[in-house]
């Protein structure tokens, strides 16, 4: 249950920076181990490769690639908060840093099927 | 009283927190439901006509003094100017002490860590004059000027306080109302502590520990905006870093 002095729009924008923050800490030890392998055992990286084909792991990509893009762009709405003039706009920017998400991925998402 | 139980055609249930030196508890109250009321004029008619006990704070009831401010149905918000009809949750209606201060008893709770972080955040006036100097002449379209007059309005009635998460997970955080002080003080060009006062916002309880969620500028009664203020401070005791590395 969320609480209800959190329920406003840039709280939500808080807790998704910080969930794709975790997702993205969790994802790239993992990413840098499947690269390493194309040097230490390259047949375990192309049958891993092979796995990547299925539309699961799509999906599964898909929602990686959201959550790089959503850490992305809230983390250029978070510095340009606090390093240019104030802008009253602060919900908007939030919510257009997720509809760039949405778009980054989505487009990925339709050259990979 | 007879007219008022006569007019009292309607009735509503408040859950008002009880807590004296206990673990401390919700108890249920009827009260009249009357199309015009604040959440401070239910819970003052508790303590005056069901329990003279409950204990809680108010002075000027005209949104002024800041001293109302509780938690309403989970958020806080300052009473006296909080309608019952506009935070009312499924006829339900819950009024606890502000959250992130320690309670005294019932709904007043203990502004004074509240307070010792404004000194903390040196969110206080160094004087560079005495009375025998000429007044300053500061004209109001100066931009310091006005960006000092966007954080004054403030009541020190802590709402920002207890909505800031941060200061929920960080004991020693200032929290918005402090900041934002100290804020309009940088701003203020009569001053002459900018050194302790940035060296004091950039320490550990300082600036850098908020997280821009903003909660601080969604309930401020007075729409004011704590977290322009510390990206402010973010801003000079970042250059103020690379002034002294110079
Ligand atoms: S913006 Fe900063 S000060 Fe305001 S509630 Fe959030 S963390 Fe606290
Ligand atoms: S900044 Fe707003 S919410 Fe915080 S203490 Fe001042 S008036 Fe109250
Ligand atoms: S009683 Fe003074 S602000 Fe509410």
């Amino acid at each position: 249950m969320i609480r209800p002095h959190r329920t406003h729009p840039l709280w939500f924008a808080f807790l998704l920076h910080r969930l794709s923050g975790l997702g993205l800490a969790l994802f790239l030890p993992i990413h840098f181990y499947m690269l390493s392998l194309a040097i230490s055992a390259p047949a375990r990286l192309d049958g891993f490769l092979r796995f990547t084909d299925l539309t699961i792991v799509k999906l599964a990509e898909y929602g990686l690639v959201f959550l790089l893009a959503a850490h992305l762009f809230g983390g250029l709405r978070l510095m340009a908060l606090e390093f240019l003039p104030w802008s009253p706009h602060q919900k908007t920017m939030a919510a257009l840093a997720v509809a760039f998400a949405f778009l980054v991925s989505t487009l990925f998402f339709l050259k990979a099927i | 009283m007879a007219n008022e139980t006569q007019t009292m055609t309607q009735t509503m249930t408040v859950s008002i927190w009880r807590e004296n030196g206990d673990d401390g508890r919700f108890e249920k109250y009827e009260v009249p439901a009357r199309e015009n009321q604040t959440v401070l004029d239910v819970v003052a008619y508790v303590q005056q006509h069901i329990d003279p006990t409950l204990s809680y704070r108010f002075a000027c009831r005209v949104g002024m003094c800041g001293s109302c401010a509780m938690m309403v149905n989970g958020s806080p918000r300052w009473t006296c100017r909080t309608h019952v009809s506009k935070v009312v949750a499924n006829d339900q209606l819950e009024v606890a002490p502000l959250r992130n201060l320690p309670v005294i008893k019932d709904l007043a709770t203990d502004m004074d860590p509240f307070f010792e972080k404004w000194v903390a955040a040196e969110a206080v006036f160094h004087p560079s004059k005495t009375r025998h100097d000429p007044m300053a002449a500061i004209t109001p379209d100066d931009p310091m000027r006005i960006a000092a007059s966007e954080a004054i309005e403030c009541i020190n009635c802590a709402v920002c306080y207890a909505a800031c998460d941060v200061v929920e997970s960080n004991p020693d955080y200032f929290g918005p109302a402090a900041l934002n002080r100290s804020w309009s003080l940088v701003n203020d060009i009569r001053d002459d502590g900018q050194d302790v006062r940035l060296a004091a916002v950039g320490s550990n309880g300082g600036c850098h520990n908020c997280h821009s969620q903003q909660g601080c500028v969604q309930y401020c009664p007075n729409e004011l905006n704590p977290t322009l203020s510390i990206a402010g401070l973010k801003r000079e005791t970042t250059k103020a870093l690379f002034r002294r590395s110079r």
